[in-house]
Formats: C-alpha cells, structure tokens, sequence
C-alpha cells in the first residue's frame, strides 16, 4: 500500500512539472511586461498558444529526414524525466535513485544534442548558426556545472539530490562562502542553459542574436508545441534545481502523511513566484551580450565554481 | 571557537579573494578604483571582526585606518589625478583575460598549497587567513605584472599591502606602531609615485609604460 | 584447459593468413578470410567470457618450448587478460563480419587479408604473453602487421608518410618497452613475468620506468604528446582495420600499460598517478580539440580516439593515486571505470568506423565538405552512426554515459586523498573531463550532422545508396551492445570485478542484486545511476507524448521548401560547413590551443572573384617537440656521414682504438 502511494506521489510530480511549466513561463513574461511598463500577455497564455500549435499543420521541409519529425518527442521525453527527477515538494521519491545531479545534466545533454541535430537536418544557414553556438555554450557551461556538482559533494558527501537537499536543511551546513559562490555559478549556468538573457534572447527572431530559436526556426504546428513545452520544462527544472540545492526549506521527505506534502506543495510554488520574479527584474535589468562575450560570461562561472572549491579546502571541516 | 565567528572571519577573507579577482578582470579606469575601495573596505570589515572575535581593541584602530586612509582618502586622490591627467580610460591587458584569470585560480591553489601544510600546528583561524592573505599578495603581484598602464600598477601595489594586512590580523594582530609606520609608507610613496606621474605625462604624453620601452631604444 | 584452446585459435588464424598469401588471387580467397577470422575469433571470445563468469580466481599458465632455448615462451590466462582478449576479440568479430562485406571493394586484396588475420593473432598473442620475450616480439609483430596494413594503399597521397612515421613511433615504443623490462628484471633476474612480480623495484627505478611505460605503451596509445601518428596512420588503413587498430590496438597498448604498472612493478609512489592523470587530460582536451578542427571525417575519428584514451588514462591515473595512498575501494572504482570506458570505446569507436567505411564505400569521399543528406540514402547506416555518436558523447542511456560517470565518482572522491597536490590536480582535471566530453558531443553533432543531415553538398552524396548486409549487421549488432551496456552496466562491473581484485585488492560492492538494477558504485547516500529505468521512463515518455498528441492533435503535413528569408534558396552551398560549425569554438579555443588565425581576402567591388576564407592551425606539438628532435637527429647523423669515407688507414685507427679502450675499461673495472 505504501508502495503504491510513492509511486503515486511520484506520478503526480511528473504530472505536476508538466503542468506547471508553461504557468511558470507566463508569469516571467508577465512580470518583466509590467516592469517595462506594459499590461503584457495573460498568465496563461503560453496554454493557450500551446493549443493553437497542437491543432495547425506541420509545414515540413523537402529534404526533412526522420530525425527532424522524431526529435521534438525525444527532446521531450528527456527533459520530462529530467524534469521530474529533480525533488520539488518532496524529496527521496520513488525513482529518485534513478539519476543523480549529473545524470540529470548529462540528461539535458541528450535533449540539446537532438536540439541541435534537428537544427541541422534542414540544411539552412540559420540552424548552422544556432546548433554551433548552442553547442558552443554547453561546451563552456558544463565545466563550471562540474565544478558546482565538486563543490556540493564535497560539503554533503553525495551527488544524489535529495540527500543534498537534506544537508542543507541541516544545522551542520553554517554560513559558507564557498556555497555563495557556488549559487552565483549555478544561476549563471542556468540562464546560459536556459537561453535567457544576456545569453540568448527567448523573443528575438533576428539571426544574428538567435541561438536557441535558431535551431527551431523551421518547426511549426505540433512539433513547436512539444518543443516550447520541452523548453518550459528545462526553464522549471533549473528554477527547482536552484531551489532544492540552495533553499530547501519546507520541502517534504517521501514516505510523511498528506499534510507536510501540501505544505511542500505550497511553499514550493512560493519559491517559485519569488524565483520567477528575481528571472524577470535580472533578464530586464540587463543587456544581451555580444556571443563571442559568452565565454567571458561562463568563464566567470567555471571561476567561481574552482573559487568555491578552493575556499572549502581551507575552510573547517573537510 | 564559535563556529559563526569561524565562518564569518572565513567569509570575510575569502571575499578579499573574490574582490582580488574582480580588481584582475577591470579594464576600466574608475571601476578598477572603485572596486579598490572596496577591496579596502573588505579589509577592514574583515580586521574589525579580527578585532572583536580575538579581543583586540588596537585592531579596530588599524580597521579605521584602513577604512579611511585606503577606502575614502587614496581612491579620492587616484579619481582626481586621473582627470587632471587626462588619462586614457582604458586598460590593456598584456596576455589575454581568460589565462590571466586561469592564472590566478593557479596562484590561489599554489599559496594553499603552500601555507597549509606549514602551519598545521596553528588554529584554523589562523591557517585559511595566511593562505588568504599570500593568495591576495600574488594576486596583486599579478595585477601589477599583468597591466600596462601605471595606475593599474599602483593598485595592483597596494592591493598587495591590504593581503599583508591580514596576514598580520590573522597572525595574532600587529603592533599599532608597526601599523602606522606602514600606512606612512604607503601614504609616502603614493605621493611620489602621483609626482612621477606628472612628470611622465608631461614628458611623453601618455602613462603607458611601453612609451617608456621604446624612448630608452629597447623596443623599435 | 581454456590457454590451449586459445592457442589453438591463434595457431588456426596464422594458418588461414599463410594460405591467404598463397590463395591471394580468388574471388572466395576474401569471404574464406573473413568468415575464418569471425568463427575463431567468436570461439576465443566464448572461451574466455565463460572463463572469467565461471572462475574468479582465474589463473591458467602454459609454457611451450618455442623461441629462445633457455627461456621459451610464457603464456597466462588472468583475468586481466581475460577481460582484454574479451575486448579485442568482440573487435575482431565485429571487423570480420564488417569484412565480409566490405572485403568485396578491397581493390588489392593480397595486401590485406593475409596481415589482418596475422594481425589479430599478435594482438591476442601480446594479450596471452608471460614473459617479456614473448611480449616484446609479440608486440612488435603486432606493429608490423598493422604497419603492413596501413601501407595497403600506398601509392594515395599521404600514406607512404603516415607509415613512416608509424614505424618510427612504433620501434620507439618497442625501445621504450624493452628497456623498461630490463630496468624491471634487474641484472639477475629473470625474464618470466613471475620473476618480475617477485623481483623488489628501487623508487628511481621504478620512475624511470614509469616514464619508459608512458613513452612506450603511451605511445602506442595515442597519449599527447606521442599521438601524432595516430591521426595519420589509422586513416591511411581501410575501415575495417582503421576500427581494429583505433578501437583495439590503442586498448592491447592500455593492457601493457595495466600490466606493467598495476601487477610487476609493486606498489606505486603517490605522485605516479599524477603524472598520469596530467598526461590523460591533457590528451581529453587537446584530442577532441583537434578533432573539432578536421573536417576528414576518418581523421576526426581517429582524434577522437586520442580524447578517449585521455579518459581511460584519467581514470588509471587515479587507481594509481588511490592504490599508492592504500585506499582500495576507490582504487578499485577508478580502475573499474576505466576498463568499463575501455570496453565501451571499443564498441562505440568500432561502430563510427564501420559507419564511416561505409560512407566511404557509397560516395568514395571523407570528406565532409563534400557530403550531406546521406541519411536519406543510408538510413540505416545513418542510424548506426547517430546512436555510435550518442554513445561516445556520454548521452545517457547508453554505455559512454556509465563509464565517463563512474569516472566523476572516482574523481569525487579524490578530497581524501592525503597528498595536497592530488587533491588539487583531481578536480582541475574532472573539470578538463567535463570540458572534452561536452566538446565531444559538439564533434559528433558536428561530425553526424555535417555528413549525414542536412541536402548533398555534392554529386555522389546525392547518389549514395546503402551498403551490403554484412556491414549492417555488424554495425547493428554493436549498436545493440552500446544500448544493453548503457541499460544494464551492473552486468558489466560484476564481470570487471575479478580483474579490479586481481589488481588492486577490492572491488566495486555486488552490482547484480540492487534493488530494479540501480547500480551503486560507493554507497546509495552517496550516488546511484539506474541506467534501465531511465530507458523505460524516456521511452514510455515519449510514447506517451506521441500518443496523446496523434490522438487529439491535428495530423495535417504540407511539404514546402525551406526558409530563406522569403527567397528560394536552392544552393547547398549556403548550408553550414564543417569549417563553420567549429567556428565558434575556433575562436574561444582556438586562438590559444592552435595559434589559429583566419585570414579572409574580399575582392574589391565589381570583381567577380569569390572570396576566400584560409584558417590557419599549427599543432604546437611539431613545433616544440618534434621538429628539435628531427632535425638534432638530422645534424647528428651530418656529422657522423664523415665516418662513411674514412681512409683505410683511418678505419683501421678506429678498430684498434675501440679494442683499446674496451680493455682499458675491463682493466679499471677490474
């Protein structure tokens, strides 16, 4: 019986990222509207232009092959369990010990590396542009992650998340700097993955500051809706991902009664709301950068990452 | 002790690290001297939590005078020689900015390893504040080699007196006379180096060091 | 016993390449070689898998009277040996099936068939080998042949070069080897490989032989610096062989390397393992960096192969560490994890190689530049080399993703190391790890995107059709072993557990009995990969997704031309290149790694020349290691060419004085 009902609380996180991450979406966009002075779109409007895509036509290529039809379900598939594999409202659910924090980046890798196949397949210029910046910024980006996950394991012995998450809840952890940092790197991280700005801007449509919308430019009808749904998904996933590492608290452990499971879900879309909110006052405060600037943006990131490392050395307790 | 005041202390000298670092990434002018102040600022936020973890009064003298003579004073005098001056606001770096800041992150890891294993018999306190304060003495050593252009030099100078700053405070504080004698110093030769200034720019038109080279027929 | 029936395979493939020398003219000579290699091949490979299941403590000698009189010749079946002739057997399997088919186009079949089956019989006799002399003439036989293979084609530019400098790198290596058996020996021992274990290793020994190791086995590796004829040579051979040497060869080198450090030399000094671990991330970085830059697509391979045999290093580099420091489980997971990466490059590398021979067959470039769509033509090629590609970026669930993860593990663990050096080196050198593998993957998006996606850039890319039945089993049948060794790696450890035994004194906790196949490499608090579920959960996943959107979403598809910004644009000459895909990295990367500089010359307005683009690279490496060492080589024999017109009276002078002062030193030595 307790079986069955991890195994539904664990369903109901699959279904619950997937329902939130288009809401997430919207209200980014709905708050940085009203910081420019502006009504902006509905909350829910990204549901709404999902549900425009799924009934349009596919307008496909001459020379589209199978992977370009296949990849949008794959890339979804891949971000959906990465997505649900990382702890929202409670930790140590059923298939956690599935991945940890680097199988779930490694995870976004498969999804980004059809990403860019498909960006390929077509045979224009402009999915070149995209799949060889894209590529590009993972190649820059997943050192500083490495260097995050090193810094992590070193404090709380474990790359599992919810165990992460445990120790941070934890009085052992104390006021860390090396931790800070490691927070600065892993939001840095996370807007590069995440084409926000000032990597990559999610509402431009000229070539050259395109990067991930590049890569998508040919796909349209239901193949653009599981693709946006895919990228909504990856923007809930690094906002939980922050969340569960660096502020834990509230978050119910697997295997408690239905009270502290509603008190994670609550606090959790709290946290949410105040991290959306933190996404759109950056993404407005800032300018996009130069690409060729990313490398500086990301090497900042892989510095505070060995940074951090190098601060735990010294510190007490390791 | 309280493992708070551990942390704290710890926070405090590795955020002297952090700032080092931002000093090496500046190609501009007044952001390199504002986050010099700042630099100053951390160092004696930092000396006057030495001062009240470790019980020692003196220390918040030397914490004052850091604040007032390295975070109001100096960057105030650097901000007007630099327009009386004219300078060209930018700074050149000589190799570029990726390998001198793999360069740093080299000279952090080496000063830990050098320092820790010397004085393992010392209190923990101590120990990270040694490591610290050597990284942010070859860090700055390495701002001065790594710049072109005089003022930066001057920073990277006296970035190197605020490591030596904590060292002293970590190693169990530093007589006030010794303190004084040191700020005097410093003081002293910042005087004689806005002189020099002067007179270099009067002479060739430019602070750029490699003026200098090819005037003396090292460089064609 | 299990050591005779291997020799009697090997003696069986010596025999079949005797008669392929003779036989050489017939059309049947080919499929006779080929299904001979397979069958012998397959039986070696069944000996000795059930050999290490059944037997744990695995340990069968045989001593045959062959070779020197006194000595003779040593043979032993461990399970360190088994587990590579496992390796190099599923290799050669694979390469001859693959052969059947792609046998058909060898234009000179003479000078293949009879060194391919010499050449899996010296890789499996190196493997087997008990002594040094047994080794070292094994090995070199073993260079020879591939030596011979690599000049098959001698008279297509580039190739006579490329076996030249081969031979030079390969007698180094045998030099290097030879005197590091010696040095281990000592003056009075024996040669047996038993002698050597027993015999006691001086620390200054025992680094000068770590560094004859590197030079000798490393070499044969593709370790930076000693890699620069592996970019040369393993494109220079046909397909099938560029798969045994990149993917087999480079592991039999890895076996000497296992071999001489972890059993006969005794227990390593701690600062062994940073040395390696230097050398192996070196050679992850600088391998796929240069391998980003080709746009040859068997030389692109063959770089790769130099990235992969950075990560196996890494990974040894740390057994060593952890070995030296006497911490044994974590010795045991990094040795674990780089003979599991072993195995799995094996395959993957296999894989991309036949898909390559493949392209080759059907459009006779490999070229990139000239390629694109293939997958049209070639599906199932296409799929192969999309999943080879997947595999070898460590995209999870396949078998990369375990190996380069266990690896992380390892070197997660290296803070308790006691030495600070390590415990610095460790993580800086995860970090380059982490770099090359996400590099890996821009290559082979680069690498499947460029050829097979995309619209033909040219003529015979347009008209490529897909290759023979044979090819396609092969690469088909290692496909399917790259997706089982991703979803079931529990399997795979348990397997590798009596070698990491054998050589370190623990292994990896029992990964078979976990709880839904999870494997565990420490502890399950502190990590744990369940390469199955995740299989399940993403297919059943996506199967859901298409369900639901088939189902209640418009089924509509209109073809229409791509987007141009509203133009038609029928040239394929404005799709990506290879050149432009890596120009982004170029530029973050190159600048520093290579000196590479791009010089564009734009004609002047109303010129009708087109513009050019020149990239220019300098591999760093000639300049600073070997054009020195040639070109002190070339001075040193200038003056010694004086010896060659001596008077008589002189070479007389030179005789006496010789025979003078060897009895002067036998006299102070008195």
């Amino acid at each position: 019986m307790a079986v069955i009902l991890d195994a539904l609380v664990q369903l109901g996180q699959l279904l619950l990222v997937l329902l939130l991450a288009p809401l997430l979406t919207g209200y980014v966009r709905k708050v940085k509207a009203h910081l420019l002075r502006r009504r902006g779109p509905p909350i829910v409007q990204p549901y709404l232009d999902l549900m425009k895509l799924l009934r349009k036509e596919v307008v496909l290529a001459h020379n589209a092959s199978w992977i370009f039809r296949v990849a949008p379900y794959v890339i979804f598939a891949t971000t959906w369990v990465a997505a649900a594999l990382v702890p929202t409202f409670a930790t140590g659910l059923v298939f956690s010990s599935a991945a940890d924090l680097i199988a779930i980046v490694a995870l976004l890798g498969s999804a980004r590396f059809m990403l860019a196949l498909a960006g390929l397949d077509v045979g224009t210029s402009f999915g070149g542009i995209g799949s060889s910046r894209e590529m590009m910024i993972a190649s820059l980006a997943e050192p500083a992650m490495l260097m995050i996950v090193f810094t992590l394991s070193l404090l709380a012995g474990s790359t599992q998340l919810s165990y992460v998450a445990a120790f941070m809840q934890g009085t052992d952890v104390g006021l860390r700097v090396s931790l800070a940092m490691a927070l600065v790197s892993l939001v840095m991280v996370a807007i590069a993955e995440n084409a926000r700005i000032p990597i990559d801007n999610p509402a431009t449509h000229l070539e050259l500051t395109m990067v991930h919308e590049a890569m998508i430019l040919e796909y349209s009808g239901r193949h653009l809706a599981v693709i946006e749904a895919a990228a909504s998904l990856q923007l809930l996933l690094y906002l939980s991902l922050v969340l569960c590492l660096f502020a834990p608290w509230g978050v119910a452990v697997a295997g408690e009664d239905f009270t502290s499971y509603t008190v994670g879900l609550v606090v959790y879309a709290a946290k949410l709301m105040i991290g959306g909110f933190l996404l759109a006052v950056f993404e407005t405060a800032v300018a996009k950068m130069r690409v060729f600037r990313v490398s500086d943006f990301l090497g900042i990131a892989l510095m505070l990452g060995l940074l951090a490392m190098l601060l735990l050395f010294v510190s007490r307790g390791v | 002790m309280d493992r708070i005041a551990l942390d704290v202390a710890h926070m405090f000298a590795g955020g002297l690290v952090l700032v080092s670092f931002m000093l090496l990434y500046q190609d501009r002018m007044f952001s390199l001297i504002n986050i010099f102040a700042l630099h100053a600022f951390v160092v004696s936020v930092s000396v006057a939590w030495q001062a009240y973890i470790q019980n020692a009064p003196h220390l918040y003298v030397t914490a004052a005078i850091a604040l007032v003579v390295k975070a109001i004073v100096i960057p105030i005098v650097l901000h007007r020689i630099i327009i009386r001056l004219g300078i060209h606001r930018n700074i050149e770096t000589v190799v570029g900015i990726g390998q001198i800041m793999l360069g740093g992150i080299g000279l952090v890891a080496l000063s830990i390893l050098v320092m820790l294993p010397i004085t393992a018999e010392a209190g923990t306190l101590a120990r990270e504040d040694l490591a610290f304060a050597l990284s942010v003495i070859l860090l700055g050593l390495l701002i001065m080699v790594s710049r072109r252009n005089a003022v930066g030099q001057v920073i990277g100078f006296m970035s190197i007196e605020n490591g030596l700053i904590l060292a002293a405070t970590g190693a169990k504080g530093m007589p006030l006379v010794v303190e004084i004698s040191v700020a005097f110093s410093i003081l002293v030769a910042l005087i004689v180096i806005g002189i020099f200034l002067f007179r270099i720019r009067e002479r060739f038109d430019s602070v750029d060091m490699h003026v200098l080279d090819s005037f003396r027929g090292e460089r064609p | 016993m299990a050591v005779e029936v291997l020799l009697w395979c090997i003696v069986a493939l010596l025999a079949a390449a005797t008669g392929a020398v003779a036989g050489s003219r017939r059309a049947s000579t080919t499929v006779l070689v080929y299904a001979g290699g397979l069958v012998a091949s397959t039986i070696i490979l069944a000996t000795v898998i059930w050999s290490l299941v059944s037997d744990a403590a695995l340990a069968q000698t045989l001593h045959l009277p062959v070779g020197l009189p006194w000595v003779g010749a040593h043979f032993r079946l461990d399970p360190l040996s088994a587990a590579f002739l496992a390796v190099v057997n599923l290799g050669g399997a694979t390469a001859s099936l693959y052969g059947l088919g792609y046998g058909r186009h060898e234009p000179e079949p003479g000078r293949v068939l009879p060194f391919f089956l010499s050449f899996l019989a010296g890789m499996n006799l190196v493997v087997l080998a008990d002594d040094a002399f047994t080794f070292l003439l094994t090995w070199e036989f073993m260079s020879l042949t591939s030596w011979a293979l690599v000049m098959a084609h001698h008279r297509q530019s580039g190739n006579a070069r490329a076996g030249y400098i081969y031979l030079l790198m390969a007698s180094f290596g045998t030099l290097s080897l030879l005197l590091s058996f010696g040095l281990l020996a000592g003056s009075d021992g024996g040669y047996t490989f038993d002698a050597i274990r027993n015999s006691h290793v001086s620390s200054a020994a025992g680094a000068a032989v770590l560094a004859l190791v590197l030079l000798g086995a490393g070499s044969k590796a593709g370790l930076v610096p000693l890699h620069v004829w592996l970019p040369l040579a393993h494109p220079a051979a046909p397909s099938h062989v560029s798969a045994l040497m990149s993917g087999v060869m480079t592991k039999v080198a890895v076996y000497g390397f296992v071999r001489i450090l972890f059993d006969l030399a005794g227990t390593p000094a701690w600062w062994w393992g940073a040395v390696v671990l230097l050398f192996g991330g070196a050679s992850a970085v600088m391998g796929v960096l240069h391998a980003l830059m080709e746009h040859d697509l068997k030389r692109l391979l063959a770089y790769h192969t130099v990235e992969n045999i950075g990560i196996i290093f890494i990974g040894l580099g740390l057994a060593l560490a952890f070995r030296a420091n006497n911490m044994l489980g974590p010795a045991a997971l990094a040795l674990t994890a780089a003979l599991f990466h072993v195995f799995n490059h094996s395959v993957f590398k296999s894989l991309l190689f036949f898909g390559s021979g493949a392209v080759l067959t059907a459009t006779g470039t490999r070229d990139m530049e000239r390629l694109g769509g293939l997958i049209h033509g070639m599906p199932f090629t296409g799929f192969a080399f999309l999943i080879g590609s997947a595999a070898i970026s460590a995209l999870p669930p396949f078998n990369g993703f375990v190996s380069e993860w266990l690896t992380f593990q390892a070197i997660l663990l290296s803070p308790q190391l006691p030495q600070w050096l390590l415990k610095f080196l460790a993580p800086a050198i995860g970090a380059l790890l982490a770099l090359s593998a996400a590099l890996a993957a821009a290559c082979f998006v680069k690498a499947f995107g460029i050829t097979f996606l995309g619209r033909p850039r040219s003529d015979v890319a347009r008209d490529a059709r897909e290759v023979d039945g044979f090819s396609l089993s092969a690469m088909i049948a290692l496909v399917c072993l790259c997706l089982i060794a991703g979803i079931l790696p529990g399997y795979f450890i348990d397997v590798l557990a009596p070698v990491a035994k054998m050589l370190v004194g623990a292994h990896l906790p029992q990964q078979t009995g976990l709880k839904w196949l999870t494997v565990v490499p420490i502890a399950e608090s502190r990590s744990s990969y369940n390469g199955l579920l995740l299989f399940v959960l993403i297919a059943a996943a996506g199967w859901l997704a298409a369900y639901v959107i088939h189902r209640w979403a418009s089924h509509a598809i209109r073809r229409s031309a791509i987007w141009g910004c509203g133009f038609e644009d029928s040239s394929t000459a404005t799709q990506y290149t290879a050149g432009s895909f890596a120009q982004p990295i170029r530029r973050v990367f190159g600048t520093l790694v290579f000196r590479a500089r791009e010089e564009i010359h734009m004609p002047s307005p109303g010129d009708s020349q087109p513009a050019r683009m020149h990239v220019h690279l300098r591999d760093l490496l000639w300049d600073v290691l070997y054009l020195p060492v040639a070109n002190g080589v070339a001075v040193i024999s200038e003056f010694l060419n004086r010896v060659q017109f001596l008077t008589i009276r002189g070479y007389l002078t030179l005789v006496s004085g010789a025979l003078v002062a060897l009895l002067v030193v036998l006299a102070i030595w008195q």
